[in-house]
């Protein structure tokens, strides 16, 4: 193993390294996932920024100044080769070449010269000759380029590295280094972070992102940077006016755009331009990306809906994104509501009626946490408008304990008028221990046991509501013996039904409904599986959004990479260079014509090399020989000839 | 006794004489069909679609003079596309209703039997090379070419359906697996035809044959286990024109390494059993280790060339949408490992002249490593190239 094939090994082992610890996460999920003490090790190794770890930009000047190296000292060989045809050549040294072929010919001397430079010059050989005491050397060469690709790919790769490594975090690290700059690592504003950790307009290259809500605008950058970040300062301040997302009539994202406007005290007048994914703004040399977006801070008017017997009373709550509130509960504690994050447009897969997945476009929703007093609470998902689903209108929260997990699903019947009312009217009378009493009366009013039943049929109302069925089995549980309760659970249920079943047609007597249709009566089953769900839901409201102003935010990459030309000039001579190495062959021909020495025709010596492809090159030298010496037809097939001349892979 | 000059073949023909009339022929067809598309269309084009067709123009016309065969190959997958874009008019229900869309001329159809056709080449190569006549392989590479044109055709027309499925969306066929597996089997079999013509060894069509139908066989399990052939809208990343030239060059470098690598196997294969097995099949009917290395070598290159300039390509094309050249995503660190890999074997090979059993075997792990570098990738990492999720 040379040095050259070394390196690239090591490069590439250390980049698989790179791929597999997955880069750029913060510390602290980093902490969670390998322990304080690998944690330790990983980032003293620098694994977790490998690709400008220390040790890695050594491997990569090492390979550059090893590359470099061997450029300086092969090309004066090549380029002397290139122009010396070497017409010193012995006969005896062109016999013992591997490819040589001696002949004698009855042909004079010119006869055979002339006819030897004529298959030279047919066959692409550029030939030079010198004359002396009866003997004339012809030296000959074709394929030089294939020398000069040498150079290109060798001189490509060292030019890639230097122009990459001019656009790395070099520049950033050395001044760290000097203890020129400082890197911050608290989440604070802008204007809080210590001059320490802001890198002049003059650093001429950096990439970083900065997150800009509609209608504000940052004349700087976040350069990430190991735990933390450097600030980096623009010359120009960019205002974001707009944020679209534009889609398809499937609900997929079609465009992402954002609209700029380019305060630069150079201009006489601010520069609009739009940008959108694959189409960045390069301005003054800093290129502008649209990299992600998020909310900007979405203004959320809520009503929040006590989920028990103040149902029909429900609260006034503003909210915007990324801020908390404190709410009051209907059991005189108080919870806190953190505004997570907005979408207008949420396109989701369900399956359709025909049980077949479907995009579906469930309008907007928020998302926040709800936290008690000791700072736990669930995530939440509301969606604004109900949606159909298996043919009816639900008004959809989900919930889930962490934001990495899949959200579940609290499903609350619409009414016919799409509202919640209904619903909120049935709870609270529900919850209403009157109301409760005076149904379970009703219920019983038939029955020669009435008065039991009435009592029962209250008391399963009453649990049923505050714990679900959970608690009604909980109840069984306790008072019922194991062997009675399939038994006598089936009967409760079907008293608490009968109970539930009353209240929902007191209900829909107050709403002046008088036919009952299958559709009704699948509103009911809906409800009662949504008040079973409550008791798991953890919220003492459902939060329904009502109204919003909508303020996005556009995250922008902006970069200045000066070396950007330099790789590309790089790569180009790398790739010309390939093809050269490739496709252009290289040879050499040496050829001897002397006076016979026992009579009048010439003694011929010729001999060939060539770089590489030895077996290909045999065969072409034997061809070579069959027309100079023999002078008769190579004798092979019209490809045979064509893969010889042609193709000199 | 000199011969007359003009008897003796070593003056090359200009470059003019070496072309025959059904050259000119075949060159006058594309640069018409080329001319009649943007007198047609030229409305329709921008700047780099009119640059597009006239590099698809000179490259299929030269193409057609390099290797001969592409002259007939490309006017029949032509006239085929032609003959289902006419057939669909504009309406995409029609791929249902029509009996010739349904059967031959529709994507899904096209898809169909490229695999069938690749199937029975397989099969037929593996019975060739232990099959005393040739027959059986000269089958084979009927079939292979049969399947290679079904298969440009299904993808052909495959660009109309994505157009006719909803205008707005239109994009060409290279974005997702789906789409380009059928690319990776199209491409690397022609290229196998290629040098099959070219050396006359028919025998190795065994070997690169079985990688073409392990695409296949991941192909039709993607299709029907995951519904992707079903047509969806682009996202706005892969929304540029460099994805365009960017994805099939980079399928000629997977391709090359593909071939690559089997004729590895090839080798190792031969290598054993001309010690322990000289009278068995693979033996005598195997082409020399030399031509094998020989061939082993020229696939490389060619893959090593057109993968450089993919990964160029795809520098210059992330420089647009994720704002840097390098940004050492998975996806761009495993094609450096992979360019790294073919580099290091190139260089062993120019500067030491190795040959022999170890190249071969580090062309077979460099097929595992390209495997990684196109699937695995997108699936057990993440980053900017997920968009190709399994």
């Amino acid at each position: 193993m040379n040095l050259a094939i070394t390196l690239l090994v090591a490069l590439a082992i250390a980049s698989v390294i790179g791929t597999v610890l997955v880069q750029n996460q913060p510390y602290t999920d980093y902490l969670i996932d390998y322990g304080p003490f690998w944690h330790e090790i990983f980032a003293g190794m620098g694994l977790y920024q490998v690709y400008s770890a220390t040790w890695f930009l050594l491997i990569v000047t090492f390979l550059v100044v090893s590359t470099s190296f061997c450029v300086y000292r092969q090309s004066p060989g090549i380029l002397k080769d290139l122009r010396r045809y070497n017409l010193q050549v012995k006969e005896k040294s062109l016999r013992s070449f591997h490819s040589s072929a001696t002949g004698e010919l009855d042909q004079s001397q010119d006869e055979f010269l002339d006819h030897a430079r004529r298959v030279l010059k047919a066959q692409g050989f550029k030939a030079r000759e010198k004359k002396s005491e009866g003997q004339t050397v012809i030296a000959a060469m074709k394929g030089r380029w294939n020398r000069l690709g040498y150079l290109l790919t060798h001189v490509g790769i060292v030019v890639i590295c230097v122009g990459a490594l001019a656009d790395g975090q070099t520049l950033l690290k050395v001044n760290e280094w000097l203890g020129n700059i400082e890197i911050e690592t608290r989440g604070i504003p802008v204007s809080e972070v210590p001059k320490s950790a802001w890198v002049p307009v003059s650093n001429p290259s950096f990439r970083g992102m900065v997150e800009i809500p509609e209608g504000s605008s940052a004349d700087v950058v976040f350069l990430p940077m190991r735990e933390g970040y450097f600030v980096q300062q623009l010359p120009f301040r960019i205002e974001l006016e707009e944020f679209r997302i534009e889609r398809f009539s499937t609900g997929a994202e079609s465009s992402y755009e954002s609209d700029l406007i380019i305060h630069d005290p150079n201009r006489d007048e601010p520069l609009r331009h739009t940008i959108s994914v694959n189409h960045p703004l390069i301005y003054n040399g800093y290129a502008i990306y649209q990299a992600s977006f998020a909310d900007g801070g979405t203004k959320l008017d809520i009503e929040a809906i006590p989920l028990g017997a103040e149902a029909l009373r429900s609260l006034e709550v503003p909210g915007r994104v990324f801020q908390e509130q404190e709410i009051p509960t209907p059991q005189g504690d108080t919870r806190t509501i953190e505004f997570i994050d907005f979408r207008d447009e949420n396109v989701v897969p369900l399956l359709n009626e025909e049980g077949q997945r479907e995009n579906r476009h469930l309008g907007p929703a928020f998302d926040f946490r709800l936290m008690d007093r000791t700072g736990h609470g669930l995530y939440y998902r509301n969606y604004m408008r109900p949606a159909l689903q298996e043919g009816a209108m639900y008004f959809l929260s989900g919930v889930r304990e962490s934001p990495g997990d899949e959200f579940h699903y609290l499903f609350l019947p619409a009414d016919a008028d799409d509202s919640l009312d209904r619903f909120r009217t049935y709870l609270a009378m529900l919850h209403n221990a009157e109301v409760r009493n005076a149904i379970a009366r009703e219920v019983a009013a038939d029955d020669p046991s009435g008065a039991a039943i009435a009592q029962t049929t209250a008391e399963l109302m009453r649990l049923f509501a505050e714990g679900g069925y959970g608690a009604v089995h909980a109840e069984l549980d306790r008072r019922v013996p194991e062997e009675q309760r399939e038994q006598v659970g089936q009967l409760l249920m079907r008293v608490l039904h009968a109970g539930l079943q009353a209240l929902y047609m007191e209900v829909l007597e107050d709403e002046g409904v008088v036919s009952i249709q299958e559709e009704e009566q699948r509103w009911l089953e809906d409800a009662v599986s949504a008040i079973n769900a409550i008791s798991l839901y953890e919220s003492p409201f459902f939060f329904q959004l009502t109204d919003f102003e909508h303020r996005e935010a556009s995250g922008l990459q902006i970069a200045r990479a000066p070396g950007q030309s330099t790789v590309y000039t790089g790569s180009v001579m790398l790739i010309i260079g390939i093809f050269l190495m490739f496709y252009v062959s290289y040879q050499r021909l040496w050829i001897i014509a002397r006076r016979r020495e026992d009579g009048d025709g010439t003694q011929v010596t010729m001999a060939g090399t060539s770089n590489r492809h030895k077996v290909e090159f045999e065969k072409r030298f034997a061809h070579l020989k069959r027309w100079i010496i023999d002078q008769k037809p190579a004798n092979g097939s019209d490809d045979d000839h064509r893969e010889s001349t042609n193709k000199n892979d | 006794m000199s011969v007359p000059h003009e008897a003796l073949d070593f003056e090359r023909p200009s470059i003019f004489r070496r072309i025959r009339p059904l050259d000119w022929a075949y060159f006058a067809l594309v640069l018409a069909v080329a001319v009649i598309a943007h007198w047609q269309y030229g409305h329709l084009m921008d700047r780099y679609d009119t640059g597009g067709l006239i590099l698809a123009a000179g490259m299929s016309a030269w193409l057609g003079w390099f290797w001969r065969p592409w002259q007939l190959f490309s006017i029949i997958v032509a006239a085929l596309s032609l003959f289902g874009v006419w057939l669909y008019g504009d309406d995409l229900a029609r791929g249902s209703t029509n009996f010739w869309l349904n059967y031959v001329g529709s994507g899904q159809a096209g898809v169909m039997w490229m695999s069938v056709m690749l199937y029975m080449a397989t099969a037929t190569y593996i019975l060739g090379l232990f099959s005393k006549s040739d027959f059986p392989s000269r089958l084979g590479a009927a079939f292979a070419w049969i399947g290679s044109g079904a298969g440009l055709m299904a993808l052909m027309v495959r660009w109309r359906e994505i157009y006719l499925t909803d205008p707005t969306w239109g994009y060409i066929p290279v974005s997702n697996l789906y789409e380009v597996f059928i690319l990776l089997a199209v491409m690397t079999t022609l290229m196998y035809l290629y040098y099959e013509q070219r050396t006359g060894q028919r025998t190795m069509g065994a070997f690169v044959m079985l990688v073409i139908a392990a695409s296949v066989t991941f192909l039709l399990w993607y299709m029907w286990d995951r519904q992707a052939h079903e047509i969806e809208p682009l996202v706005p990343a892969l929304n540029s024109w460099w994805m365009k030239i960017h994805v099939p060059t980079n399928f000629v470098g997977y391709g090359g390494f593909a071939i690559a690598a089997m004729l590895g196997v090839a080798y190792l294969l031969k290598h054993r059993f001309e010690r322990t097995r000289p009278d068995a099949a693979i033996t005598h009917r195997l082409p020399s280790k030399e031509a094998l290395d020989g061939v082993m070598y020229k696939a490389i290159a060619i893959g090593f060339a057109f993968f450089t300039i993919a990964t160029v390509l795809g520098a210059m094309w992330a420089a647009e949408a994720w704002g840097g050249y390098w940004t050492w995503d998975p996806k761009e660190t495993w094609s450096l490992i992979l360019w790294l890999t073919y580099a290091s074997w190139l260089h062993m090979r120019f500067t030491k002249g190795w040959r022999g059993p170890v190249m071969a075997w580090w062309a077979i792990i460099g097929l595992f490593v390209t495997t990684f570098t196109f699937l695995g990738v997108n699936m057990f990492l993440s980053g900017l190239h997920s968009y190709g999720e399994l």
